[in-house]
């Protein structure tokens, strides 16, 4: 019961507890699309799967008693670390890094893109179907060949 | 002028999209000429681009998006680049798509109906996206290209039946997973080496030594997955098969030749400018062995379920999964014969499937069946459809001059070299299945007898009333298939040039 010992959870699982959030939400959306028969809980999957590799990006863009890459009033507007005194020198440790937060505005629109669009074809098929459920699809299929 | 080429062919095809959208369905031939200039005059600037390519010294253009001032110090900026293997797949992909909007033009009217607007709208989308994947230097926006290019593609598939629309579900789900997964080896990617940019990612990898590391690892084994499963390496290809034979012909005729390719271009990008062929290859990973073998079981098993199909785009999409195996097997057999002939296969596989395609939609189309029975007794009564045919496949089998036999030749040299023998008996072998599946059909058009094709047999969708023409093909479905069937001969007769250019193209070993 190696897993279970306590040095186990200091070492690898409170440090680390972001990543193991998102592998755990990605599981789960995995899971989700590959082995649900209704086609709208494979949708909730993905969106679960994509929202799991969101949290990942903007947990890595995360330090330590940083704040918004964004200059108060009255800072000057110079990123220069000599010749100052030490309250207003900006340095990189003062900011979270802005940019795995400024993909995931792109990720996220591609995210919504494609579940409208997958919306909209499963809007398709539950008519021209009328049902939803894999199987039940895949046996009107069966029995009317090929169309 | 010129060096606004790279940026010029995204940007014409991309507003030719919303202009078709706004002229609306009414307007059809105003949107498929919107279609044509667009994707004519990008056709046009990605030849210009491969001339001022080769007249470069450094041989490679690099265009920095709105202007960014590289004596900044650092990349922060967004990148193309553009080098001898991206300029030759940029000008396949916009000329593939250029050739087949002309081809679209009477069968849109019957396929799509009111949706016309949109089929060129998003027939355009997709090729800006696919350009953009070719030419990016960045490893995220080749993440957002290739959602782009999915989007587009899964609206597309979605246009024809109710079949149509479950198979672009399930490309859909696929396709998530493998951007996803390719998503995150970027992410871990950014984590070790603070830069998106492809050269400087490499470059950092390299400076720190960072190869051995767990996590580069971890992002190689990602992003090759998500790349697998959107180029439909075997086990990944469930998706593919149903989403291309379902999709309205004019569509599959594009879609097929382009989006696998442009994915192992892809791969290519990633393992020898991304990660660097020192780390790719190197002694310590057992990678090679186990992707070369995944090939070997690709080759074989498209094989033989596209001998065991009877429905004619059925049997040709599991052709593409058989060749997407040469590909990946090609690119992984460690030396430049087999480099070669993989990158070699993109342009000729790309020119074989397109023939092979058009000259299907337009026998499914005449003849009204999509069973390998349409084409009895075809020699017969559409003469010149089949020979478009007939050279497609033979550059599937791979006999000379025929583009399908040179890429097999280098692929094989670069097996023997790497002494893998059991990927040369898998070509070999392929090329043997390919030859019965043909001649089978062949034989059907020559010895067959001609079904009666009465009238009454045609699809009633509207295209194919008494057409004034040759065996009543409308010469703008025929001119483009001679224009590939062409390019097949072409692309096969000027190998020793194209294969020149691609060595030049590549980075050392």
């Amino acid at each position: 019961m190696e897993f279970l010992a306590a040095g186990f959870i200091e070492d690898h699982i409170v440090p680390k507890f972001n990543y193991w959030i998102y592998v755990i939400l990605m599981m789960i959306g995995l899971y989700a699309m590959i082995t649900k028969n209704n086609l709208i809980k494979k949708l909730i999957g993905m969106a679960v799967f994509q929202t799991a590799i969101i949290l990942f990006y903007v947990s890595i863009g995360v330090k330590e008693e940083s704040g918004i890459p964004i200059l108060s009033h009255g800072q000057h507007h110079a990123i220069v670390d000599e010749g100052r005194p030490s309250e207003e020198v900006i340095t990189k440790e003062k900011f979270a890094n802005p940019l795995p937060h400024v993909l995931m505005l792109t990720a996220i629109v591609v995210g919504v893109s494609t579940l409208g669009l997958a919306l909209a074809i499963t809007q398709r098929i539950y008519i021209s179907f009328n049902t939803l459920e894999e199987d039940e699809i895949l046996d009107q299929l069966r029995r009317g060949g090929h169309d | 002028m010129t060096e606004h080429y790279p940026v010029l062919i995204l940007l014409v095809p991309l507003f030719g999209a919303l202009l078709a959208t706004l002229l609306g369905s009414e307007r059809q031939v105003a949107c498929w000429f919107t279609a044509l200039i667009a994707l004519g005059g990008s056709s046009i600037l990605a030849i210009g681009n491969i001339c001022a390519l080769l007249a470069s010294a450094e041989g490679e253009l690099r265009y920095r998006m709105g202007g960014w001032n590289e004596n900044s110090g650092y990349e922060v900026g967004i990148e193309l680049r553009i080098d001898m293997l991206a300029a030759l797949v940029v000008a396949a992909v916009v000329i593939v798509g250029f050739i087949n909007t002309i081809f679209a033009k009477t069968r849109v009217t019957g396929e799509m109906r009111e949706k016309a607007a949109f089929f060129y709208a998003l027939n355009q989308l997709l090729i800006v996206g696919l350009c953009g994947i070719v030419m990016t230097n960045d490893a995220f926006n080749l993440y957002v290209l290739i959602e782009i290019t999915s989007l587009t593609s899964y609206a597309l598939i979605a246009m024809g039946n109710r079949r149509a629309a479950l198979s672009s579900f399930n490309y859909i789900i696929m396709g998530t997973i493998g951007a996803s997964f390719y998503l995150l080896g970027v992410g871990y990617l950014y984590i070790k080496t603070g830069t998106l940019n492809i050269d400087d990612i490499h470059t950092v990898l390299q400076s720190g030594n960072l190869w051995g590391d767990t996590s580069i690892t971890i992002a190689f084994i990602l992003i090759m997955l998500g790349l697998w499963t959107k180029m439909a390496l075997f086990p990944l290809h469930g998706w593919l098969p149903n989403a291309y034979s379902y999709a309205p012909g004019v569509v599959g005729s594009f879609m097929a030749p382009l989006m696998t390719k442009v994915m192992v271009y892809v791969m290519l990008r990633i393992m020898l400018w991304l990660f660097g062929g020192e780390y790719i290859y190197s002694s310590g990973l057992v990678w090679g062995e186990l992707v070369i073998w995944m090939s070997i079981i690709a080759i074989v098993a498209g094989s033989f379920l596209a001998l065991a199909r009877t429905d004619i785009k059925k049997m040709l999409t599991y052709l593409i999964v058989a060749e997407v195996g040469y590909m990946v097997g090609g690119a992984w057999l460690a030396n430049g014969a087999g480099l070669a002939g993989s990158m070699y296969h993109i342009l000729s596989d790309a020119a074989m499937t397109f023939c092979l395609f058009l000259a299907a939609a337009i026998v499914i189309l005449r003849t009204g069946d999509h069973r390998l029975t349409a084409f009895n007794g075809l020699f017969r009564s559409m003469p010149l459809t089949m020979i478009g045919f007939t050279v497609g496949g033979l550059s599937m089998i791979g006999l000379p001059p025929t583009c399908g036999f040179f890429s097999k030749w280098y692929l094989i040299s670069g097996g023997i070299e790497a002494g893998h023998w059991s990927y040369v008996a898998a070509l070999l072998f392929s090329s043997l299945v390919n030859a019965v599946i043909f001649f089978r059909i062949f034989e059907r058009a020559y010895f067959g007898n001609l079904k009666g094709v009465a009238d009454e047999q045609l699809p009633d969708d509207g295209d194919c009333a008494p057409l004034l023409t040759l065996e009543r093909v409308p010469f703008s479905m025929l001119i483009p298939l001679f224009i590939a069937g062409a390019s097949v001969l072409l692309v096969g007769i000027y190998n020793n040039t194209l294969v020149s250019w691609l060595k030049a193209a590549m980075p050392p070993l």
